[in-house]
């Protein structure tokens, strides 16, 4: 089951501020809905762990890094803009 | 009101603003003090003006000077690009970053990486920043530049917000900060940073001007603090950046009653017969060959002799050149060189524009402490600028000079035009001391005449001198007024000539005179003493007859008293008789 998953998503996100929370509820629900058992979602809050951003090379919050398939993406923002989400993702929309 | 009129220098700074000392040569002067303690500065100007550089020396100053450790945010170099382009400068950050002195993190964006989803901030930045500048207690940051977010990032109203955010951030962290911008077309930044800077602002810019480049400083402005308003000059050498405060705006130099001796006997003696004050200027014009160098470098030997420090900027020889065309006026320069008394730097007036020449002779004199600065000749300086230029130039170069109270003499070449009394420069009215050195042409010969044009402070002498250039050095001689004007040169001396042989045949006319006179007095002596002899003879003559008379006469008495006493006879005979009888 761990193996397989072809998604490594890490969300980075700055303690519980309105756009973290927006954000992680919002790719839970892209996830669920679209990589259902496929992928693997790290949320990382940078207040805990600043160095992080410096090599991640985290600017603006949240930043999700899609690591896994390649390339790497980073989608930055709150993901309310699921179509915008699902092309950095790289999924196809199927209707 | 009354507050602001307290506000002079020197006095408590408690109610001051505080400032953060960049340590960059010049730059501390023009801010009066440096940049804003706390609070972000920027620095803009178009690419390649030397922003990041000057952003670098902030930090690294700071702490190797004040002991500050600095992060510097990077969005446009690596870590490792940044630091071996800075290694030219003897700048090493790779160390300092050992030392827990600097940290750089380098922020790179790429946009085709990213995709914007929704609503977000720059927590991450201020994340990133907040965590490298409390690792090492940073006072000192640099965000250089920062506008590449808006390349990276397409919401710009948000990063407008965020950006005042960061400011404001960055003041309350309590560190002070330089943010450097790229120069936009109608504002001072592409983005308009400047909205958000507000505290201090910084332009710089790279002018090209007839094929020479000059870069210039300019504080826009600068909340709550004193600084100068002109464009500086300033310099990128292997030392950093040196930035030249040029114009003193007062007139309150020191000034000294001190003279120094100008290396040539006759020009102290028609100078008070002491020379030029110390820390005056003094301008030497003439036209081409009149000896403008050799005076220069006598007045350096002079000072050298007298175990004084000279710097000689020459822009038209090489310093062999010099030392070797003074060897036959006798003036061995070289002795000075090897003792470390005297310094040349030849260079040529179109090496780099007018500015860079202040910023490169106010850094050599302030390197080499000396009391004697000699530029031969500003004439050539004008290749490079206006005459304007020129003169705003040289009133700097004197403001400083006498500022440090060091003697100053130009040479200055002048143009055989009706207005010849004027040198090109027209600094002849900054100047304190101005000598000219005039080609009299007359009888077929040229020779040079000198005068004191001015003074100033100074009796000195109104006279024209002959100036004469020999094996054993220079030497200034009287004029000959005469009744056919003032002669110099050959017709001086001949005229010189004239007058001994003049001089020698009134004295032979004389002699003969004398001995006329003489020769007289000998022959009325003569006649006296054949008079006197006369009248001796003509005496004993007539004391003969005297003498004989008187002879006679007694003879006579005597005769007639025998007479006398015949007559009466016996009685007599008798008594005589009887007297002898008796006998």
């Amino acid at each position: 089951m761990e193996a397989a998953k072809e998604y490594l998503l890490k969300l980075f996100v700055t303690g519980a501020s309105p756009h973290s929370v927006r954000a992680i509820n919002n790719i839970k629900d892209i996830c669920e809905k679209y990589l259902k058992d496929n992928y693997t979602l790290e949320v990382i809050d940078v207040y805990q762990l600043p160095e992080v951003a410096q090599q991640e090379q985290i600017i603006a919050l949240p930043t999700l890094i899609k690591k896994s398939p390649a390339p790497e993406r980073r989608l930055v923002g709150d993901m309310s803009d699921t179509a915008k989400v699902l092309r950095g993702l790289g999924i196809a929309i199927t209707v | 009101m009354s507050k602001k009129l307290k506000k002079t220098p020197g006095v408590d700074p408690i109610n001051f603003l505080q400032k953060s000392p960049t340590g960059i040569a010049g730059l501390d002067e023009i801010t009066n003090g440096g940049l804003p303690l706390g609070r972000p500065t920027l620095i803009c100007g178009s690419a390649g003006c030397g922003k990041t550089l000057m952003s670098v020396e902030y930090v690294v100053r700071g702490a190797l000077q004040f002991n500050e450790p600095g992060v510097f945010m990077a969005f446009e170099e690596k870590a490792e690009e940044l630091a071996l382009n800075v290694a030219s400068l003897g700048f090493d950050l790779d160390r300092l970053i050992a030392d827990k002195m600097l940290k750089v993190d380098h922020v790179h964006i790429e946009r085709s990486e990213i995709e914007e989803t929704g609503e977000y901030d720059l927590d991450g930045l201020f994340i990133r920043l907040g965590y490298a500048i409390d690792s090492i207690g940073a006072k000192r940051v640099v965000l250089d530049t920062i506008e590449n977010l808006f390349s990276g990032l397409t919401n710009e109203n948000i990063l407008r917000a965020e950006l005042r955010r960061l400011f404001q951030w960055l003041k309350e962290k309590g560190v002070t900060a330089i943010i450097t911008g790229e120069r936009g077309e109608s504002s001072l930044t592409r983005q308009g940073l400047e909205e958000y800077v507000s505290d201090c602002v910084i332009l710089l810019d790279h002018r090209i001007n007839d094929q020479i480049s000059t870069r210039l400083l300019r504080i826009v402005k600068y909340r709550g603090s004193m600084h100068g308003t002109n464009e500086y000059p300033f310099l990128i050498d292997e030392e950093g950046i040196s930035v030249l405060p040029v114009t003193s705006l007062q007139l309150d130099s020191e000034v000294s009653s001190e003279t120094i001796s100008s290396g040539i006997a006759g020009l102290d003696r028609m100078l008070s017969s002491r020379g030029f004050f110390k820390g005056s200027s003094i301008l030497v014009s003439g036209t081409a060959g009149t000896g403008k160098t050799s005076i220069a470098a006598s007045f350096a030997d002079a000072t050298c002799a007298s175990q004084k420090k000279c710097i000689y900027f020459a822009f038209e020889e090489s310093p062999k050149q010099i030392l070797r065309n003074m060897q036959s006026i006798g003036l061995d320069l070289s002795t000075h060189v090897e003792r470390g008394l005297l310094e040349f730097h030849a260079s040529r007036p179109t090496l780099h524009g007018l500015e860079m020449h202040l910023v490169a002779i106010h850094k050599k004199i302030k390197k080499f402490s000396p009391d004697v600065v000699i530029l031969d000749p500003i004439t050539n300086l004008i290749t490079v600028g206006s005459v304007s230029e020129v003169k705003a130039m040289l009133i700097r170069l004197i403001d400083f000079l006498q500022n440090e109270n060091i003697t100053v003499m130009f040479t200055a070449l002048t143009l055989n035009k009706s207005t010849n009394e004027q040198t090109d420069e027209g600094i002849s009215s900054l100047v304190d001391a101005w000598l000219l050195i005039r080609d009299i042409e007359n009888n077929g010969e040229r020779n040079r005449g000198l005068y004191v044009m001015k003074s100033r402070g100074m009796d000195h002498s109104n006279q024209v001198r002959e100036f004469i250039i020999t094996a054993g050095g220079l030497e200034l001689v009287d004029v000959y007024l005469g009744p056919e004007g003032v002669l110099t040169g050959s017709a001086r001396e001949a005229h010189i000539l004239r007058e001994e042989t003049g001089i020698a045949l009134q004295g032979h006319a004389i002699s003969r005179k004398d001995r006329e006179i003489l020769r007289k007095r000998k022959v009325l002596e003569a006649k006296i003493a054949s008079l006197q002899s006369e009248f001796e003879s003509v005496e004993e003559e007539l004391n003969k007859v005297y003498l004989e008379e008187e002879l006679k006469k007694s003879i006579i008495e005597k005769t007639r008293l025998e007479m006398l006493n015949k007559r009466r006879g016996v009685d007599t005979q008798a008594t005589t008789k009887a007297g002898r009888k008796k006998k």
